[in-house]
């Protein structure tokens, strides 16, 4: 018995949003008597921190702190139409909605703190902290609390907004496949270093190595969070996951999670990440959604990984110790690899 | 341990790093509310008189319904009611119906026939869940078996089984002329006549489940002014209620989804089914009633992330240079359609990945077989084939003797490269990856590959070349025994010219200036705000839009039904067609005049 060591390299893009446009979502932002603003949208957090990064898109563009924005999902009566949580369409849809409805809030803010300094509003400029001042002259200035109530209450001005983002509907051509599929692509590269056991069999992944340019991380913990899990979602969906062991035949299926098998906590595999961030024009400050690419290269990078280590072609997901040994023995043993370093 | 970086160093100059909020690691809004158990999901809403809804599946791949005696089922304890197909008022959707792509082609129970292992036939409404199931087991079923199919390329054969009769060719009719979805994009062949090295693979990926800790599920209840409540943990509110709407043919504003929050999602919640199930159930019976999957429904029946096949031929200079790239990918969508033809589209417009290939062609199946319905997962469309290319990019480098990594350098596509889908890419940043990932991993790379760029144009790259064309495939073809190979045809019997594309679709514009960021406000310096650029590509593709674009009034509910009722795609107030009748008088819970017993949510006991 040998344990081979392995390593496999992958790289890959990933599009944005619906695919050919015509999914619309929209966002409603409104200020509260005393200044504190909340947005009603329709999108669903699956976990992954939609509420979170709505809450600091729409903070950013009003310019006021994010303990002051609240995001109320999702109810039919109340917030507006959104297409849904899929096709890594929250960010940018959402986001892109979120910041429309914030700007107009915004500007309806800049124009009545404006009438209560009877300065020009273009001439005004938010601190982030809650204050709105005179560019140049940080003390002429009024809270946000105080605007909003000047506004509703002596001016009759709402402090709201509207905002909604859609790629219009596309087609793609029965020739040639002409389309706009989507308007930017997220980006990953990622190296696995894993053990092949030749008497069993068995993969054992040590350590991923990745870079994942992601537009801009709107928020950077939740960006570690997706791309951890996504990780350990690749490792899974590479060696261990079916629901049809014996695809196409539906026998053997497994009916809960004693039998459909996953990596357990104490596998997830240690991950060094690097995060670029190169923004994406039409994207919400640049930022595309990295949640659904991150767990893409990491199955080509466990395949090749496990060529490098025994030299056995695993085309078929997942990658089961049949599957490395049927291999192994059809060639007469392990075959490793050039050593990559 | 694990670490992360930000490379704040690369692509500095096209950000602006100093925004407040944007970019700073701001604790969940609703953490709080999940570490410490208190976030309400949709099953903490249990009505007083919660009823519990259960399915009876088929245990067939495939089989004609004869009849369903529901007659003991209906004497045991607790059933408040058996029910049926004939119970749902519209008993045929397909899901993106709601953007209107592709044809009903599914029903919400099964009728004439069951077209996969686990499918619904009827449904048992009883006081307790333990009741439910009981009652479920009596409901007699008479099946006659029918012969069945499961993999997609046999599918494809002329002496295959029609699986379902609305696509008699067990395929999604690309265009209403195709049996699959074309790319062609120069000429793979005589690029592969020239090619030093034809490299040839098959790769599958299996069925895998989407494995949310908390199974698809909702609950309904009438609500007052003749309305229903629902709280579902559905991925797409307005999806899940212009299903409901659709299926059970009532106006929209007759439905009050509530949701939010998923206990995971992974794609496995787009589908739309335990929503219209659970508010049929509360318009059969008069009460709240809860629909949910247990782990095996969500595991066996749930759509799962459907099997691909793929198989992928290059030909590939002996100096690691791809010159062409061709691809047969065969999508297992299971009985119904749902949102696979789509996701080949999606597919089709990633392909050859992120790479600049001169010559690319690929032919895309959607296959229907007698199995569980596919659905969304994490990368739809995007995961197989990378998988796919990805591990032949690996059987290149081998095959040409190079470094990995260098040969997707080598052949990255870049800033302004012609994609296949004749659109030019930009904001590409797959080099500067490579580079990264390889360095930390200490993978050594050559100078000449560490010092490649996104940014450095590659002018021969940028334009499109004349393309050959092909009609093979015609839908009905296969069936018929007149079409030979699932392969993009050798025998090309059309050229489009070269620099042949339509326009790029960019966002629609604000409707109002004031909707509009500031442009020093938007956090990155490229110059153009935003909404400017797409704006004028609009202008300019709507005298080219294909007349087959699905025309969207602007005034229309976006999730008004397509099919039935007509009505409905009035922007007026929708009345309710066909007002649904509850087979028996709503009479529990509080008396109280003017009071829903049903509204409040939470525990009543």
């Amino acid at each position: 018995m040998t344990i081979h060591k392995g390593r496999g390299f992958a790289c890959i893009n990933y599009p944005i949003g619906m695919n050919l446009g015509g999914d619309p979502s929209q966002a409603l932002v409104h200020s509260t008597p005393d200044g504190k603003f909340m947005v009603a949208l329709s999108s669903i957090d699956l976990g992954q921190g939609m509420k979170s990064v709505t809450r600091q898109i729409a903070s950013e563009t009003l310019g006021v702190p994010v303990e002051d924005v609240y995001v109320d999902t999702a109810d039919s009566d109340t917030g507006p139409h959104c297409m849904g949580s899929f096709a890594s369409r929250g960010t940018h849809r959402v986001g892109n909605a979120v910041i429309r409805a914030a700007a107009e809030a915004r500007k309806q803010m800049m124009e009545a703190a404006a009438e209560e300094l009877e300065v020009n509003a273009t001439d005004l400029d938010t601190d982030g902290a809650g204050n709105i001042h005179v560019k140049g002259a940080p003390s002429k200035s009024i809270t946000i609390a105080e605007t909003a109530i000047a506004a509703q209450f002596k001016q009759g001005r709402t402090l709201s907004g509207r905002g909604i983002f859609l790629i219009p509907p596309s087609e793609a051509d029965p020739e040639t496949g002409d389309m706009t599929p989507v308007t930017c692509f997220a980006h990953a590269a990622l190296v696995v270093d894993l053990e092949v056991d030749d008497e069993t069999g068995e993969v054992t992944v040590n350590h991923i190595n990745s870079a994942y340019e992601v537009g801009r991380a709107l928020n950077p913990k939740l960006v570690e969070q997706q791309l951890i899990g996504g990780a350990w979602m690749g490792v899974s969906h590479a060696l261990y996951e079916t629901t049809e062991p014996n695809y196409p035949a539906r026998d053997h299926g497994p009916e809960d999670f004693n039998t459909y098998l996953q990596p357990g906590p104490g596998q997830i595999v240690p991950h060094d990440i690097a995060v670029l961030e190169r923004p994406a024009e039409d994207a919400p400050y640049g930022g595309k959604g990295p949640g659904e690419m991150c767990a893409n290269p990491v199955l080509p990078a466990v395949a090749n990984a496990i060529y490098n280590a025994v030299g056995v072609r695993c085309d078929y997901l997942p990658i089961t110790p049949e599957k490395v040994l049927r291999g192994i023995r059809e060639q007469g043993g392990a075959r490793p690899q050039a050593v990559r370093a | 341990m694990s670490s992360i970086e930000f490379r704040k160093d690369l692509f500095a100059d096209e950000r602006d790093d100093n925004l407040k909020e944007i970019g700073k690691p701001t604790i969940r809004q609703d953490i709080l509310g999940h570490v410490t158990g208190r976030t309400p999901y949709y099953d903490d809403h249990l009505f007083d008189g919660l009823l519990h809804m259960r399915a009876v599946r088929s245990p067939h791949h495939h089989a004609q319904i004869r009849s369903i005696d529901t007659s003991v089922a209906e004497q045991m304890p607790g059933v408040r009611r058996v029910a049926t197909a004939k119970d749902v008022p519209h008993n045929l959707n397909t899901l993106l119906s709601l953007i209107n792509f592709g044809r009903d082609d599914e029903p919400l129970c099964a009728h004439d026939k069951v077209r996969y292992m686990g499918e619904t036939v009827a449904w048992v409404i009883a006081d307790t869940e333990r009741q439910a199931r009981d009652a479920c087991a009596k409901v007699r079923v008479d099946y006659n078996v029918l012969p069945h199919v499961l993999d997609v390329e046999e599918a494809l054969t002329p002496n295959a089984p029609v699986v379902n009769e609305i696509y008699p060719n067990n395929t999604f009719d690309y265009h209403e002329k195709y049996d699959h979805q074309k790319l062609r994009f120069g000429d793979v062949n005589a690029a592969f006549a020239r090619a030093d090295h034809v490299i040839e693979a098959e790769y599958q990926m299996s069925p895998i489940e989407q494995a949310p800790i908390e199974t698809c599920g909702a609950i309904a209840a009438p609500e007052i002014n003749d309305r229903f409540v629902c709280y579902t943990n559905t991925q797409a509110l307005f999806f899940s209620l212009g299903t409901t709407a659709k299926l059970l043919n009532v106006a929209s504003s007759r439905l009050h989804f509530i949701g939010g929050t998923a206990g995971g999602g992974f794609g496995g919640k787009v589908d739309s089914i335990v929503e219209p199930t659970a508010v049929l159930g509360a318009m059969l019976t008069g009460r709240p009633v809860k629909f949910a999957w247990d782990r095996y429904e969500e595991m066996q029946v749930g759509a799962p992330r459907g099997g691909e096949r793929w198989r992928l031929k290059d030909g590939v200079m002996s100096d690691g240079t791809v010159i062409a790239r061709e691809f047969t990918g065969f999508f297992d969508s299971g009985a119904y359609m749902r949102l696979s033809p789509y996701a080949i589209i999606k597919g089709t417009g990633h392909l050859p990945g992120p790479y600049s290939i001169p010559n690319v062609a690929s032919n895309v199946y959607c296959c229907i077989t007698n199995r569980t319905p596919a659905t969304a997962m994490r990368g739809f469309g995007i995961t197989a084939v990378d998988f796919a290319i990805e591990c032949q990019m690996d059987k290149v480098a081998e095959a040409v003797g190079m470094n990995p990594v260098e040969l997707r350098i080598l052949n990255a596509y870049r800033d302004g490269d012609m994609k296949a889908h004749r659109r030019k890419a930009k904001n590409t940043a797959l080099i500067e990856c490579c580079q990264v990932a390889a360095a930390k991993a200490d993978w050594a790379i050559s100078r000449q590959a560490a010092q490649q760029s996104s940014l450095t144009p590659m002018p021969e790259r940028q334009n499109i070349p004349e393309t050959v064309t092909d009609t093979e495939g015609l839908i009905g073809e296969r069936r018929q025994g007149r079409v030979a190979s699932t392969s993009p045809s050798t025998q090309s019997n059309g050229r489009v010219p070269a620099g042949t594309h339509r326009e790029a679709i960019g966002g629609a514009p604000v409707q109002n200036p004031d909707m509009q960021i500031d442009a020093d406000r938007i956090g990155h310096k490229m110059g153009s705000s935003p909404t400017q650029i797409p704006a004028a590509a609009t202008k300019a593709a709507a005298p080219t839009a294909p007349p087959a674009a699905p025309s969207v009034p602007a005034a229309a509910p976006p999730v008004a039904p397509v099919a039935p009722p007509p009505a409905a795609t009035v922007p007026t107030p929708p009345q309710p067609a066909a007002p649904y009748s509850p087979s028996a008088p709503f009479s529990r819970g509080t008396k109280r005049p003017g009071s829903s017993p049903f509204t409040s949510g939470f525990r009543r006991r």
